[in-house]
C-alpha cells in the first residue's frame, strides 16, 4: 500500500546533482542554480498541471467549508436526491449533504497528507542521515530497525492497532501511517548522504568546527533538496492513499468526515446498487485526481531537477 | 610540536570489508614549529591519508599523533584543535559546496570562532587574508565556485586556513592547481609562514617543490618511510634506491638522457648493507647525522627475501 518509487529515482538525482554541477562548472553560467530551476520549473507542463490541480482542491479545502453554515453530517436535505441547483452534489440516504461532505474530506485528506507524510519525511530523514553520516554500527542497526518496519506488513499493523485502541482521530491516523511509511525514505535518503559526506566541502565544514547535526543540514541537506521535496510529495501521496483505504475498510476517525470514509459510507448503504452515482464518484473522483496530481508533479519535477530528462 | 609515532592506517576493503589494505604503516617523524616538512611519494603513497589522520578527519589504526605532547585523539574540542591547526586539500573544486557561494569558506570560520565580531572588521580581515594571497576580493567574494578557476578557489583555501591564528598546516599538493604564474606567489607564502613560526606539512608528489620549500624530506613508498632527512642530505645523497629513481625521472635542464649514470650496481640496500655501528631506530638505520633510511626491499634487497 506504501507508495514505492523505483530504486532509480534515488541514482538518477545524485546522478543529476552531479551532471548539473559539472555541466554547470563548464559553461560558466551567471545565473545562480536556484533561479535556473524555477525558470525550468514554470515551463514543465506536467510540474505546472499538477501543481493547479492539487492547489484548487487545497483551496476548494480550505475555503468552501467557510461559506457552508452545517456540518457536514447533518441531516439538512430531502433524502438520496440527485445533484441539483441546492445541493451541487446531491444527498445521501440520510439527506446529507454530499458537497459539504466533499469539502470537508479534503480538509481531513490534506490534513493526513501533511501530518502523515511530515511525520514519515522526518523519521526518514532523521534515519535516513543519521545512517549515511555515521555510518560503521550506527549505520547498521538503523538499517536493521528500517528493513524490519520495510518488511512489516504496514496495512495489517494499522489494522490490528486501529481495532484494538479504537483511537480513530485523523490526527492518530496520520500518526499511525506516518510511523510504518517512512522506511523507503529513510533507506534513499540514507544512500545519498552516503555519497556526500565523503566530499571535501564535508570535510572542510569539521575543519571549521562545524558540528556533525549542523553539517547535516546545513552542508548535505541542501545538497539534496530536491531530492526531499520529491520525496515528501511521494509519502504525501502514499499517506493520503493509506488514509483512505482504511477508511473505506471502516477504520476511518469516528467523528468528522473524510473523502474515504464517504466511500465506505456510500458502499455500506448500498449506492451503487441504488444508482446514487453522486455519492461515491466525488470522493473517488477526488482522491483519484490529488494522488494523481502529485505523481504527475513528481514526474515533473524530477525533469526540472534532472537535466538529462529536461524535454528540450 | 607534531609527533607521529608508529602511525598507521588499515582500511577494510573488498566486498564485506574483509580484505585488509595498508594505507600507511608505522610511520614516525615530527614537524618542529617554523619547519616545513615535505611528504614525498607517488600517488597511492598514503600521504592524504597521513594528513587527513593529522587533521583528526580519520583515526589512525596504529600508533599515535601528538600535537604540543597530547594525543590528538583524545582531544575533547575539535574545535580548539582547529583553531591551531588547519588544512588545504588537494582538490579545491570538491572543497566547495556547490549550492552555496565560495565566500562562505569563510563565513563558516566567523560563525564558529568569530561570532561576535563585527561585519566590518571581519570583512577587513577577509579582505587582508585575500590579499596575502595575492587574490582581488572583489573578483572572488560573493561568486559561485563554478564561477572561479582552480587556482582562485585553492587560494581562497589557504586564505581561509589562515583567518585563524594557526601553528599548524597540512598542505596536500596544493601546487599542483595553481598555473606557474602563482606558483611561486603561493611557495613565497608558505616561506612567510615559516618565517612567522608556522610548521607546515607540505604534501606533494612533485620533488623539485619539496626541494625548493622544505627543510626536511620524509619519502612515502607504500605507505612506508623509505628515507627521511633534511632536505639537502636526502636531496645531495639520496641512499634508498627508491629516491634515487624519483630523483632520476626527474628531467633535469643540463644533462642529457644518456649521460645518466647507471643507477645498477649500486648498493643495493641501504639499510642491510650498511656499516655495522650503525644506530637503527625501528627500521631506519641513521646512516648519516639525521638521514635515516629503510631497507630496499623485497625487489632489491637478498635480506628482505629471506624475511618475507
Ligand atoms: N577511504 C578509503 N577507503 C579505502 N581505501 C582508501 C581510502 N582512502 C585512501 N585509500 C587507499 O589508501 C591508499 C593511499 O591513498 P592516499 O593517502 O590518498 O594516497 P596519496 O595521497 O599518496 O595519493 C590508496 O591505495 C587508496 O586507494
Ligand atoms: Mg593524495
Amino acid at each position: 500500500m506504501t507508495a514505492e518509487p523505483p530504486e532509480s529515482v534515488a541514482e538518477s538525482v545524485a546522478e543529476s546533482a552531479a551532471v548539473t554541477a559539472a555541466g554547470s562548472a563548464a559553461v560558466v553560467t551567471v545565473r545562480a542554480p536556484r533561479r535556473e530551476a524555477l525558470y525550468f520549473a514554470l515551463r514543465n507542463g506536467k510540474l505546472v498541471a499538477g501543481l493547479v490541480v492539487v492547489l484548487v482542491f487545497l483551496l476548494a479545502a480550505l475555503l468552501v467549508p467557510l461559506t457552508i453554515d452545517y456540518g457536514p453530517n447533518d441531516y439538512v436535505g430531502p433524502a438520496a436526491s440527485a445533484p441539483s441547483g441546492e445541493y451541487w452534489f446531491g444527498t445521501t440516504t440520510f439527506g446529507q449533504d454530499v458537497f459539504a461532505q466533499f469539502a470537508y474530506g479534503l480538509r481531513a485528506t490534506f490534513l493526513v497528507g501533511l501530518l502523515g507524510g511530515g511525520l514519515a519525511a522526518v523519521i526518514g530523514m532523521a534515519v535516513g542521515f543519521t545512517a549515511g553520516y555515521r555510518g560503521g554500527l550506527v549505520d547498521e542497526i538503523l538499517n536493521m530497525i528500517t528493513n524490519i518496519v520495510l518488511v512489516l506488513p504496514a496495512l495489517v499493523v494499522l489494522l490490528i492497532v486501529n481495532a484494538y485502541l479504537g483511537v480513530r482521530s485523523v490526527g492518530v491516523q496520520a500518526l499511525f501511517i506516518g510511523l510504518t511509511s517512512w522506511p523507503w525514505a529513510a533507506r534513499a535518503i540514507r544512500a545519498q548522504t552516503f555519497s556526500l559526506r565523503s566530499r571535501d566541502f564535508v570535510d572542510l565544514a569539521r575543519l571549521s568546527g562545524v558540528r556533525t547535526p549542523k553539517i547535516i543540514v546545513r552542508e548535505i541537506a541542501p545538497n539534496m533538496s530536491s531530492y526531499l521535496f520529491m520525496t515528501f510529495i511521494l509519502l504525501f501521496g502514499g499517506s493520503i492513499l493509506i488514509a483512505a483505504s482504511l477508511d473505506f475498510i471502516g477504520l476511518g476517525p469516528t467523528q468528522g468526515v473524510s473523502l474515504g470514509l464517504m466511500l465506505n459510507n456510500a458502499a455500506r448503504w448500498s449506492a451503487l446498487h441504488l444508482g446514487m452515482w453522486w455519492w461515491f464518484i466525488p470522493p473517488g473522483a477526488g482522491i483519484t485526481a490529488i494522488v494523481g496530481a502529485l505523481y504527475v508533479m513528481n514526474v515533473g519535477l524530477d525533469e526540472v531537477f534532472n537535466p538529462k530528462l529536461r524535454e528540450m | 610540536m607534531l609527533r607521529l609515532d608508529g602511525v598507521s592506517k588499515i582500511y577494510r576493503v573488498g566486498a564485506f570489508g574483509g580484505r585488509e589494505l595498508r594505507a600507511v604503516s608505522g610511520v614516525s617523524f615530527d614537524v618542529n614549529p617554523g619547519e616545513v616538512v615535505s611528504l614525498i611519494g607517488e600517488s597511492g603513497s598514503g600521504k592524504s591519508t597521513l594528513g587527513r589522520m593529522v587533521l583528526r578527519l580519520t583515526p589512525a589504526s596504529e600508533g599515535t599523533i601528538t600535537f604540543d605532547g597530547t594525543d590528538v585523539s583524545a582531544i575533547r574540542s575539535r574545535k580548539a584543535y582547529y583553531r591551531q591547526v588547519q588544512g588545504v586539500f588537494q582538490d579545491p573544486f570538491s572543497c566547495y559546496n556547490p549550492v552555496f557561494k565560495a565566500d562562505r569558506v569563510f563565513a563558516m570560520i566567523k560563525q564558529e570562532y568569530f561570532p561576535e565580531m563585527g561585519r566590518a572588521e571581519w570583512r577587513d580581515r577577509v579582505e587582508s587574508s585575500l590579499d596575502g594571497v595575492r587574490l582581488d576580493p572583489g573578483q572572488v567574494l560573493g561568486k559561485y565556485p563554478h564561477q572561479l578557476s582552480g587556482g582562485q578557489l585553492q587560494r581562497m583555501l589557504i586564505a581561509r586556513a589562515l583567518m585563524l591564528d594557526i601553528r599548524l598546516l597540512v598542505a596536500d599538493e596544493i601546487i599542483s592547481m595553481l598555473d606557474a604564474s602563482t606558483r611561486i606567489d603561493v611557495l613565497n607564502l608558505l616561506g612567510d609562514l615559516r618565517a612567522r613560526g608556522l610548521g607546515i606539512l607540505f604534501v606533494t608528489h612533485d620533488l623539485s617543490l619539496g626541494n625548493y620549500v622544505s627543510d626536511r624530506t620524509v619519502v612515502l613508498r607504500r605507505g612506508r618511510i623509505a628515507e627521511m632527512g633534511p632536505t639537502d642530505r636526502v636531496f645531495g645523497n639520496p641512499l634508498h634506491p627508491y629516491t634515487r629513481t624519483l630523483l632520476d625521472s626527474v628531467p633535469r635542464l643540463h644533462t642529457k638522457w644518456a649521460d645518466e649514470e647507471p643507477a645498477a650496481g649500486q648498493t643495493p640496500c641501504p639499510f642491510h648493507d650498511r656499516a655495522p655501528d650503525t644506530p637503527v631506530r625501528s627500521d631506519l638505520a641513521e646512516a648519516e647525522k639525521e638521514h635515516y633510511v629503510a631497507c630496499a626491499g623485497s625487489g632489491a634487497c637478498p635480506a628482505a627475501k629471506e624475511t618475507a
